[in-house]
């Protein structure tokens, strides 16, 4: 993996402690929006930390953790001038979450699903050591939004489809239910793994709280997602960084083939099942054929039964493919649009940097301090962002292989079955040949 | 192989390995070693397909292929000396239909082994029905020699003589055949065949073979049906895996490290679907098994014709004789107890003298002699059929049991063979994705 340091702490200087900016807080980027929207009435506190007018303060750190803090720090320090990635080797693996035991649930109102998420971490940001929760695909979506709102510099793994058509898809289906909480144990592990997000106070909150008191701030902080967008169009960005732009270019080609694998799968998916159809009904020829016959029944009825067999494999294979490897293709295809989203951010962010120093230049201004914030903000996200797209890319690189040969194995175990089938029927034809013959000799 | 009469299931025993051509030989195999004396004497072969011009009929050109029938002796010639050159001759398919409706004629008895399909049926969208199309010749090159080696292991129609002619001379066999005189009976044959007439008492044993041969038929037919659409959906199936291999290969142009595993995994998905085509090819030949036997159908069904026509024969003989016999009665009782024409006018025209009478009796007994004659020869004619017929029935039976029985375990090993070949491509695959 490519050291992909954090930069932001290299420009700020040699500052007393208390000054120097985790990355995990990023208070400048509230200001950032603060500052473009304070026509919908978000203030800046004089601390420096942002809150939304309803009083609620935006969530950064966790007061308790300012000594791990500290000490992820002084490690940063250390591991930067050995040019390994520090990302990868603060990663302890003191985190681990699951996501399982589906349960419907019906009450007057609706009818839902929970599914029970365990976390078991020794971590101090956690009061226990282990906790039992039951959420809801609402509260994942609810944590994922809270995610990318309080970390909009880092790529969020994506959710399962939030949407499905009533009366098409089977909401209760023990195949949806199931393909559904692969997913969401795949995203909160994803969570759970990164070295940036899994210290989000919100997913704390997700893994531990009995009730998740959802905010109403939920709206709100999409509606100011999207302000940020309409008035940052106004800027043109300069010059985007080369790299920025191969991210792009890759992401569109990659989407673009994935689709293109989704479809040949489906495509063969269907064939199948044709073919299936017609499999079927070969079988029953045999065996209505053996009906007629005697020395010859049983050979027909071997094969009959034998093709049955195969069928049977068959259907196995499309329900594994159906299950396992379409869901995580599209679930790529979404990964994919959520960070098309971030580079538009990153996009955003640089522009409006380049949009303030303009206006710096030709207003002469004397204090450049508010530019150089800016800056700040934009090398800052530049960093995050580069360090998540490598991870990304080795994570990726690691779910195609297991994906890819994960096909391989179920096409290989089809076709064992089958001759093992096979097989087994020359064999048994072949035996009681010899057990009449030895009976006329007798 | 070993050479017991039992080498085509006993060199299957313990050998799933054996592929399907070897199966196929043993077949071929079986039928040589059951032996004829003609089979002791030569070997016979179709090797070649040729395609010819020439005038037909009715002096227009026209295009068609030419098979070339080798024979050679059977004997295994001492070390050191030169094999003598076969015997060959061409003929064409036509030519093959004649000996046959010769064969049908002369042996009404026999099951006469079918030839190979004259159009090709039960196609699935790949196969070109054309009867010029190269794979098509292939296999009714194939039928043509299968027809001429199960004549020639026929202990009864081995022996005959235009056969053999037919293998030896190519250019006077057609006036010789001729000259038998069959296609007078063959005409009669195809009427018999075609009328509707009513048998009293029906053979017990000969309606079940009618009826389990229409059974078969039906059976095989539907079963040849059902696997020409599964061949076709396969073959969909195997295809669109080779679009993965242009999108693995596409997709690969913009990784870095992951770029050769999925090129290299993308020409294994290529190599998969174009294995499809080997495989259904070898398909055809099962294919081409049970439609022997589907035709063979048609020939027991004939037999059992032939022999409804001997019981009527026989059944109307036996009645003939019956009213002759009665009508004596009447003449000498002077009863009248079935309605002729003689009694009607006697009444009418008044009764006729005695030398009339006595003239009329002498006819009448002559008559009786020449039926009780004709109706022994009918029922030893009925009896012979029957022993006969049997007799090739019979051995018809076992030899379908064995054959088809091969059929199936060739099957058997041709799919097993399919699900070899896919192992190994997706391990090679698999082997692919392990290094991206």
């Amino acid at each position: 993996m490519s050291a992909g340091a954090p930069r932001g702490l290299a420009s700020s200087g040699q500052k007393p402690i208390g000054e120097i900016l985790h990355p995990l807080c990023l208070p400048s980027v509230y200001q950032l929006f603060v500052g473009l929207c304070g026509h919908t009435g978000l203030t800046l506190c004089p601390s420096q930390e942002a809150v939304l007018t309803n009083g609620t303060p935006v969530e950064t750190s966790s007061p308790a953790s300012a000594s791990s803090l500290f000490n992820r720090l002084q490690l940063d320090d250390d591991l930067e001038a050995d040019g390994r990635d520090p990302y990868a080797s603060t990663e302890a693996h003191d985190l681990f979450v699951t996501v399982d035991d589906p349960k419907k649930h019906v009450s007057t109102m609706e009818t839902y699903i929970t599914y029970r998420v365990s976390t078991k971490t020794t971590r101090i940001e956690f009061d226990l050591p282990e906790y039992c929760v039951r959420r809801r695909y609402q509260d994942f979506d609810w944590l994922r939004i809270k995610l990318e709102d309080s970390q909009p510099t880092h790529l969020i793994p994506p959710l399962p489809e939030k949407f499905v058509m009533k009366g098409v898809v089977d909401r209760f289906s023990e195949d949806f239910v199931e393909t559904r909480m692969k997913a969401l144990d795949k995203f909160l592990k994803r969570v759970a793994d990164h070295p940036v997000l899994s210290f989000n106070p919100h997913l704390n909150a997700f893994l531990s709280a009995k009730d998740l008191n959802k905010r109403q701030g939920l709206a709100l902080l999409t509606k100011v997602g999207e302000s940020v967008k309409h008035v940052a169009g106004g800027y043109k960005l300069k010059v985007r960084p080369a790299e920025f732009c191969a991210m792009g270019e890759y992401l569109d080609t990659f989407s673009q083939k994935l689709g293109t694998i989704d479809r040949i799968a489906q495509r063969i998916l269907f064939l199948q099942s044709e073919y299936l159809t017609e499999v079927r009904e070969y079988s029953s020829v045999y065996s209505s054929w053996a009906g007629s016959e005697e020395e010859l029944q049983r050979p027909l009825e071997g094969v009959s039964c034998t093709v049955s067999k195969s069928c049977q494999a068959l259907e196995d294979l499309s329900e594994n493919m159906g299950q396992d490897f379409l869901p995580v293709l599209r679930e790529y295809v979404l990964y994919v649009e959520s960070m098309k989203n971030v580079l538009r951010k990153r996009d955003q962010s640089q522009a409006e940097y380049e949009g303030r120093l303009e206006a710096a230049v030709l207003r002469r201004q004397e204090d450049k301090s508010p530019v150089e914030k800016c800056q700040d903000r934009v090398e800052c996200f530049n960093a995050d962002l580069k360090a998540d797209w490598e991870r990304w890319q080795s994570n990726k690189r690691q779910d195609f292989k297991q994906l890819l040969t994960g096909v391989a194995d179920k096409n290989i175990h089809y076709f064992e079955t089958c001759q093992a089938a096979w097989e087994s029927f020359i064999t048994v034809l072949q035996d009681k040949q010899t057990e009449d013959r030895t009976g006329e000799t007798n | 192989m070993m050479a017991d009469s039992d080498s085509a299931d006993v060199a299957l025993i313990g050998n799933t390995d054996l592929t399907s051509s070897e199966s196929e030989n043993n077949i071929v195999n079986t039928m040589v070693e059951k032996g004829t004396a003609l089979l002791r004497k030569i070997e016979i072969n179709v090797p070649e397909a040729e395609k010819r011009t020439g005038k037909n009929t009715v002096n227009m050109q026209e295009t068609y292929t030419a098979y070339l029938i080798e024979t050679r002796p059977a004997e295994s010639l001492p070390e050191g000396s030169v094999p003598a050159t076969p015997d060959s001759l061409w003929r064409r398919y036509s030519e093959f239909e004649l000996l046959r409706m010769y064969l049908l004629v002369t042996y009404p008895y026999i099951i006469i082994p079918p030839l190979p399909e004259k159009r090709a049926e039960f196609v699935w969208h790949k196969l070109s029905a054309d009867n010029l199309d190269p794979d098509f010749v292939e296999r009714r090159r194939v039928g043509l020699e299968n027809f001429l080696l199960r004549v020639a292991s026929h202990p009864v129609l081995s022996t005959d003589k235009i056969f053999y002619r037919f293998l030896t001379e190519e250019k006077k066999w057609k006036d010789e055949v001729l000259e038998t005189g069959f296609q007078d009976k063959a005409d009669s044959r195809l009427k018999s065949l075609s009328a509707m007439y009513r048998v009293k008492n029906p053979d017990k044993k000969f309606t079940a073979l009618k009826l389990y041969s229409d059974e078969l038929s039906a059976a095989i037919s539907q079963l040849l049906r059902v696997r020409a659409r599964v061949a076709d959906r396969l073959y969909g199936v195997y295809k669109v895996h080779g679009n993965y291999g242009r999108v693995f290969s596409e997709w690969s142009a913009i990784e870095k490290e992951m770029g050769d595993g999925l090129q290299s995994a993308g020409h294994h998905m290529d190599t998969y679907a174009a294995s499809i085509d080997d495989i259904l090819e070898e398909e055809e030949h099962y294919a081409d098994q049970l439609k022997e036997y589907l035709f063979y159908t048609d020939a027991v069904r004939s037999v059992c014709r032939k022999h409804e026509l001997i019981q009527y024969e026989l059944e109307t003989a036996a009645q003939d004789l019956v009213s002759k016999k009665q009508q004596k009665e009447e003449l000498t009782t002077g009863t009248v107890r079935i309605f002729s024409l003689k009694g009607m006018t006697s009444k009418i025209f008044g009764q006729e003298s005695q030398e009339q009478r006595e003239s009329r009796l002498a006819a009448l007994e002559q008559s009786i002699q020449e039926g009780e004659e004709a109706l022994k020869e009918k029922n030893k004619e009925c009896q012979e059929f029957l022993q006969t017929a049997w007799e090739d029935i019979e051995r018809f039976k076992e030899q379908k049991d064995r054959d088809l029985r091969d059929a199936l375990i060739n099957y058997a090993i041709m799919q097993i063979t399919m699900c070899k070949k896919g192992i190994q491509v997706w391990s090679n695959a698999k082997e692919c994705f392990n290094k991206m």
